[in-house]
């Protein structure tokens, strides 16, 4: 009781008011325009968070965190369109209830789901602090460079039919991360005698470029959309009673939230699939998900919303975020001298616990404005693309400027961009990279350390949560391995049930005999063998 | 026709090869720098030398690219990889316009630049009814209401306000 009176007292002043204000609207507003998401609006505030106190530029970031998922739900209901990338397991059945002429209903049930899965992610996590206070003591430098490494393999393995290239670009995440002085030995790394990449490549360039200007590019580029809007009528509390009649669908969902979130690298995706699939499986009419189902729209907002809170523990308790909104938080933290890790649980226990309660705060002050405020909103869904794009570059600029007042910044931030412009158009991920410059440079640090009192290699995972971690890992990779096995089996049957003819290799020779033995075949085979040459010499 | 592993390839078809080539190349010749870029300490652990770590990074990068491109189900160039390829170079064009904006800045003036900005670059884009142009100014003046007036973000003064009556210098170096 004591904690979360002193941690309302870090609450009570009228910036940190503030703040929640901003975060909650701003993020609502973000979150409603489909093309600019939480990373981007993160992005370019945070170099204007840099001069507020930890706890005031904490609350306007994890506001919009926390608050862009209720936006998001609004396009994604209305217009078939995902305001943020999380929101795209909610138009499958919220779009149709829109089309059957229930867009209130669809509102209303994502709003009250959504609401419901971040209080209750909020208190399971004031309810579970103090435990996390115990055990993150346990985890000295070797537990963190192993947690950071499982949060890193995590996230590669996550992308499905992409781990090779996101492996790649977080192993290009870690090499962005060693440019510049090195700090122990004082060498140069990668800076080819310029003194621009002397100081290294700052987190928050590579940040901006990656997500807010290369974001500013597609939508440059790209054509703007023409949107209808359905008009919006009837009271928007149905949604709370109708969520009071499925209580096991968005408890059990905003419960995978809850873990998922915790779980380094794996986050809203993993939870809302896992919550979907949970909620037809035992649903009475599992036939109506993707048609309009009530329930698919409880789980797909319960769990997406449980994740913010949830995937600040990482962070919080060990300093090592899962994801790249929270590593942009990160340097909040060190901007600030606050080291986030097992000392903020043991000693700054208070400014966790006012985190959570400020989350708390946000999520009502969100679903008080959704409620009055929703007719209004949905016009920000009319904003021309291009003139977003105009906008977003022009924010950019004030996000990487304002850092050193650096040309040479803003250079590298242009040239991240296009290269996320690159990434975008191939659909390959950014995040990656992110995580690796954050987790590189945390891996560095505390291996150095760990090292130093290791004698044999066994002696690195000899204390037990050491243990645990790395057999997650052997786990995670292994069962990986397993998978891609079983993917290949699969890519295999499926090419040869394609095939009419017989895959043997001995009835393959049977079926050329005539080719090989006549001269006639050896002539067809020496010209067909100069033309693909000649094509081939043509690249 | 397309083959079962083309099919199942995760993202577009059209500039994978070009991308993943270009990564492979970039990274083979960072990797080959290594001896010249990084040091070698003596009497020092592995793990602790300068070296390791962009030797992890580096290496990783050649190791994985090289693998993707064994796996990529696509081997030879289409017209479609070059007509990305124009795409990606047409961004460009922003970037330019970017480059330009922050050029400019610390000469005339956050504020004028940016109305400038704005309104030239919705210009191009298409926007050239007065709505959108109104728009365009009340959104450039907000930005900087809110960024250097109120959250008192670090973007210095430009050279031009250095002619300006001192009244009026100082409130357009801390303002404007």
């Amino acid at each position: 009781m004591d904690l979360i009176l002193s941690a309302l007292d870090i609450l009570m002043r009228w910036d940190v008011a503030l703040a929640l204000l901003a975060g909650s609207v701003g993020g609502v507003l973000i979150g409603a325009i489909p093309g600019v998401g939480p990373a981007v609006a993160i992005a370019i505030l945070l170099p204007a968070t840099f001069s507020m106190d930890p706890i005031v530029g904490l609350t306007v970031l994890l506001g919009i965190y926390g608050s862009s998922m209720y936006g998001g739900s609004i396009p994604a209901i209305l217009i078939n369109t995902p305001g943020t990338a999380v929101n795209a397991l909610t138009t499958y059945d919220g779009y149709p209830m829109t089309a059957r002429g229930e867009p209130r209903r669809a509102l209303s049930l994502a709003y009250s789901a959504s609401f419901f899965g971040g209080i209750f992610s909020v208190i399971c996590l004031i309810l579970f602090a103090p435990v996390l206070a115990k055990v993150a003591p346990l985890f000295g430098a070797r537990e963190i460079f192993l947690a950071a490494l499982l949060g890193l393999i995590l996230v590669v393995v996550a992308h499905r039919g992409q781990a090779l290239i996101a492996g790649a670009l977080a192993c290009f995440g870690i090499f962005l991360n060693t440019i510049g002085m090195e700090p122990v030995k004082y060498t140069q790394r990668y800076t080819f005698g310029t003194d621009a990449l002397g100081s290294g490549v700052n987190l928050i360039v590579v940040v901006l470029g990656l997500f807010a200007i290369s974001q500013a590019f597609v939508l440059l580029t790209e054509e703007d959309e023409k949107i209808r809007l359905t008009r919006l009528r009837g009271g928007m509390f149905q949604g709370l009673r109708e969520l009071a009649r499925h209580p096991r669908v968005a408890t059990v969902s905003a419960g995978f939230g809850v873990l998922m979130g915790m779980i380094p690298g794996v986050g809203e995706f993993t939870a809302q699939f896992m919550s979907y699939t949970y909620a037809q499986k035992t649903s009475k009419r599992p036939q109506d998900f993707g048609n309009g189902s009530s329930e698919g729209l409880i789980a797909a907002e319960t769990s997406n919303n449980a994740v913010p809170a949830a995937a600040m523990v990482p962070l919080l308790a060990l300093g090592i975020p899962g994801e790249a909104l929270t590593a942009m938080m990160l340097s909040v933290f060190y901007v600030h001298n606050v080291v986030p890790g097992p000392g903020l649980f043991q000693n700054d226990m208070d400014f966790v616990v006012a985190l959570y309660l400020a989350l708390l705060l946000l999520n009502v002050l969100v679903m008080i404005f959704l409620l009055f405020a929703t007719n209004a909103l949905i016009q920000v869904v009319r904003i021309p693309n291009r003139f977003l794009g105009v906008a977003v570059l022009t924010l950019s600029f004030v996000g990487v400027y304002s850092l050193r007042n650096s040309a040479t910044d803003c250079l590298m931030a242009a040239g991240f961009g296009v290269f996320g412009f690159v990434l975008k158009r191939l659909n390959l991920p950014a995040v990656p990279i992110i995580l690796g410059m954050v987790l590189g440079g945390i891996m560095e640090v505390k291996l150095r350390a760990a090292m130093a009192r290791v004698k044999t290699p066994f002696d690195f995972i000899d204390r037990p949560v050491a243990f645990i971690l790395f057999s997650i890992i052997i786990i995670v990779l292994g069962a990986h391995l397993l998978r891609i096995r079983k993917e290949a089996r699969a890519l295999k049957e499926a090419e040869w049930q394609t095939k009419t003819s017989s895959t043997r290799f001995g009835a393959l020779l049977l079926r050329r005999r005539t080719s090989f033995l006549k001269e006639h075949g050896r002539r067809v085979r020496d010209r067909h063998a100069k033309l693909l040459r000649r094509l081939t010499d043509l690249f | 026709m397309q083959s079962e592993r083309e099919r199942r390839f995760v993202g577009p078809r059209r500039g994978q090869l070009l991308f993943v080539l270009t990564f492979l190349v970039l990274s083979v010749l960072l990797f080959s720098q290594i001896g010249s870029q990084t040091t070698w300490v003596t009497k020092t652990a592995v793990f602790a030398q300068p070296r390791f770590w962009p030797a992890v990074g580096v290496g990783g990068m050649v190791l994985f690219t090289a693998l993707h491109l064994w796996k990529l189900p696509f081997r030879r160039f289409q017209r479609t990889d070059f007509r990305e390829a124009l795409r990606w170079v047409s961004a460009l064009e922003f970037a330019i316009w970017f480059m330009g904006y922050v050029t400019l800045v610390p000469l005339i003036g956050y504020l004028p630049v940016t109305l400038v900005f704005v309104l030239l670059l919705s210009h191009r884009m298409g926007y050239r009814g007065r709505m959108m142009q109104v728009i365009g100014v009340l959104f450039a003046i907000a930005i900087v209401v809110i960024f250097k007036g109120l959250l008192a973000v670090r973007i210095p003064g430009a050279v031009l306000y250095e002619y300006f009556p001192d009244g009026l210098r100082s409130f357009a170096i801390l303002y404007l």
